[in-house]
């Protein structure tokens, strides 16, 4: 129970000690009749049509005044005595616990197999728990081959424009970067392709069959950065460095899109480029590795 | 029982005003006399660091109303629609409903905007509120047994508070949220074993999926906030159950508990704060825009801007995602792609810790007795300093998430940077500690508590229990 601390001697820092009851009653007062104004403002500004900075400007006033009227209300007019209130330890008493224990015990008598009963409730609830884990499974298809083709798999396509425009070669200038997508799939989320041309001067070092895949000066990588799968969007055609805008990993785009920087680990897959009969640029293939980031199988 | 009133004259309650028929109306009805005293006559120690728990609930509630305008206006599909609302440069643009409706809310429906605004300014203050009021009980012990539940509760609806923040901004299908989903995605996705099937069960498919945004929506709307709503009241009754902790004062005893009645003063600058609380967001949500959608354009997988930064709360997560070197796990044709180790197992740690803290204190201290008094930090020099530490190691992340901004803001190259961040993770966190430890050594000389450098925790409740500063 509680019973009152000190309570008929004023302390320094009461709340009522020294506060002018009048001026108070006038602080409150005038809170609230700014609030009243301030609701009746903000319906006239919304009937009006409404405008933002005034409506955020008047449910400022209007709560804040509610506030501060409460405030100095409960400061000056109520009491603010200290109370002292009595603390008991949290745990039960012992006789408490054994009464219960009792209690709940108390239905069991006659009963010859615990182990067994106890045992296939215990299975009875395990399984129909896992039974009923099954529907998870509706809410998306299985992880296949998805994760590791594009549309870019199968024949050759043309490159396109966002717009569905197919490319020359020199529709590029020299250190222009375009994003593409095989023709038919400019929605595919997987496909996003960077076109890069780069210098005449600047020598490129390619690996193995990739040397083939490059058409005079372009060379085509996926945008997908191997880290977190943000689009690579930002090329230093001085250095021929690609940057991811979201985490900073920087490829270099004349060794393969090695990663020299940040926290992607692997190159951004580069893509198989060709001319067909009328000039324009078409993958021969899929990218040569599952594009953007890692996942767990993803070398199988 | 017939007397309601404490200190005043006895009224007999039946007579006087409405009051006090509808009170006998509801005590004829359910009995409630007695309890609703206890209740009124409930003490709570003041201290203004005890208001931070408060501020998230009212936040919690700004968050419910606001929210539930916005649904009515809220469209959460990926329906592609051509825009024709009010905003001139998006019109024409192809883009999915929940854009669309996003947009309209902020341009089209009247007081959509400020609802939305202060919606989102609630969403960052009720996460801070949180981490703030986590800070406080960590430093000052009130995790200690009898409270290691209420503990576990909080760490709970914290991160609920930041997946549910991360969850509402992400519905709006912008660029930048879009963006926030694909590393979401890719997160998921480095999970070793369960990553694949996870992201797409999650997602419905691969990225971007055709049911994130409509999944999202029910998660954000009401699974998590009806967790959070039932975690929110077992938190509060806990805290009636345990009384609040004091800190050591004068009378203050680990038996008692000495403040204010919860009525009718308590109750009403209760009150105040809240209505405090909704002027504040208001004023934000009016006058400080936050998120503007129309600016980032409807999410295209191919596109991104710079300066791509998360609400606050995901700055850190964001920020390790950057500094965390590019290592990755690579054996028979599996892998261990590189956001599981800043994303998944920092969060993992962070949050394991947090739930096990209490447990682990106890175990190293050997004290396992009920506590009631708060600590102050200095007494207990090495919590503090890991505390203190922990918080170093997260500003860094934090910061690190800032990396780009940091470097075009002071003309720095980006590597010099984030190098510069990676040292920082290592280093700051043991120097952060180290000061800090020596501070409070010297703070509780100061005061007279125990000086020597090893501050035996026992030694010091004894001198608190007994009414020392």
């Amino acid at each position: 129970m509680t019973a009152p601390h000190d309570a008929s001697a004023p302390r320094p820092g009461d709340a009522n000690e020294g506060i002018d009851a009048d001026r108070s009653e006038r602080i409150v007062a005038g809170a609230f009749g700014l609030a009243v104004l301030a609701a009746v403002g903000l319906g006239v500004t919304y009937w009006r049509g409404g405008q933002t900075q005034i409506e955020g400007i008047l449910l400022a006033v209007a709560f804040g005044s509610i506030g501060v009227g409460i405030v100095v209300w409960a400061k000056a007019f109520m009491p603010d005595d200290e109370v002292t209130e009595e603390r008991k330890s949290v745990a039960s008493e012992e006789e408490d616990v054994a009464a219960f224990a009792a209690d709940f015990e108390a239905g069991t008598t006659g009963l010859k197999r615990r182990r067994l009963l106890t045992s296939l409730a215990g299975a009875a609830f395990a399984t129909l728990g896992g039974a009923l884990l099954f529907p998870i499974r509706s809410l998306g298809p299985k992880p296949g081959r998805d994760l590791k083709v594009t549309p870019y798999a199968g024949d050759p396509k043309r490159l396109v424009t966002e717009n569905g425009a197919p490319i020359r070669p020199d529709d590029l200038p020299v250190d222009g970067v375009l994003t593409v997508w095989p023709e038919g799939h400019t929605d595919a989320a997987d496909a996003p392709t960077l076109l890069i041309r780069t210098r005449p001067s600047q020598e490129l070092r390619l690996q193995g069959e990739k040397v083939g895949w490059v058409v005079g000066d372009v060379i085509a990588y996926s945008k997908l950065c191997t880290h977190v799968g943000c689009p690579v969007g930002l090329y230093q055609a001085e250095e021929g460095l690609l940057l991811c805008p979201c985490h900073q990993s920087t490829f270099d785009v004349l060794d393969g899109a090695r990663p020299v920087f940040g926290p992607a680990a692997r190159p951004l897959p580069q893509l198989p480029l060709d001319l067909d009969d009328e000039g324009f640029l078409i993958a021969t293939g899929d990218f040569e590795a599952p594009v953007g980031p890692g996942f767990w199988d993803r070398g199988r | 029982m017939t007397d309601v009133s404490t200190g005043s004259e006895k009224v007999p309650i039946g007579h006087r005003t409405v009051t006090h028929r509808l009170a006998r109306w509801v005590d004829d009805r359910l009995g409630t006399a007695r309890f609703a005293r206890t209740a009124l006559n409930k003490v709570f120690p003041d201290h203004w660091s005890f208001l931070l728990g408060e501020l998230a609930l009212y936040s919690f509630v700004i968050l419910l109303l606001t929210g539930t305008y916005l649904t009515f206006f809220f469209d959460a599909s990926q329906n592609l629609v051509t825009y024709q609302g009010s905003y001139g440069p998006l019109r024409g643009v192809e883009m999915t409903d929940a854009y669309r409706s996003a947009l309209d809310i902020s341009f089209d429906v009247r007081a959509g905007l400020v609802m939305r605004q202060i919606h989102h300014w609630a969403a960052l203050l009720f996460v801070a509120s949180m981490v703030v009021h986590l800070g406080r009980v960590f430093f000052t012990g009130g995790f200690r047994r009898p409270r290691e539940i209420n503990w576990i509760i909080g760490i709970t609806m914290l991160i609920l508070g930041i997946f549910n923040g991360f969850a509402g901004y992400s519905l709006l299908d912008d660029q930048l949220s879009g963006t926030g989903l694909r590393i979401a995605y890719s997160i998921t996705l480095s999970i070793p074993l369960a990553g694949t099937w996870l992201a797409s069960l999650l997602f419905g498919g691969e990225f971007p999926g055709p049911d994130i945004i409509s999944r999202l929506y029910v998660i954000h709307i009401l699974l998590i906030p009806a967790v959070i709503a039932v975690l929110l009241s077992a938190h509060l009754a806990l805290v009636v159950r345990h009384k609040h902790t004091q800190f050591p004062g004068p009378g203050r005893t680990d038996e008692n508990v000495v403040g204010e009645r919860a009525f009718p003063t308590y109750a009403a600058k209760a009150l105040g704060v809240f209505f405090l609380t909704a002027s504040f967001l208001a004023l934000l949500g009016g006058v400080v825009e936050i998120n503007p959608i129309w600016i980032y354009g409807p999410f295209e997988p191919a596109n991104v801007s710079a300066a791509s930064q998360p609400d606050w709360y995901m700055g850190w997560l964001d920020g390790a995602l950057r500094i965390f070197p590019n290592w990755e796990i690579r054996a028979f044709g599996f892998e261990v792609p590189n956001p599981f180790f800043p994303a998944v197992l920092m969060a993992g740690i962070t949050f394991g810790l947090l739930y096990a803290w209490p447990f682990l204190e106890a175990r190293v201290t050997g004290d396992r007795v009920e506590h009631h008094l708060a600590d102050r930090p200095r007494q207990r020099p090495v919590r503090t300093a890991l505390g203190v530490a922990a918080l170093g190691f997260f500003v860094v992340m934090f910061l690190g998430g800032a990396a780009d901004i940091i470097a075009t803001t002071f003309g720095l190259s980006v590597n010099a940077v984030l190098w510069t961040f990676r040292f920082a993770a290592i280093a700051v966190p043991p120097v952060v500690g180290y000061v800090t430890y020596q501070l409070c050594v010297e703070l509780s000389r100061r005061d007279g508590l125990p000086t020597r450098s090893r501050v035996e925790f026992g030694q010091i409740t004894e001198r608190l229990r007994r009414g020392s500063p």
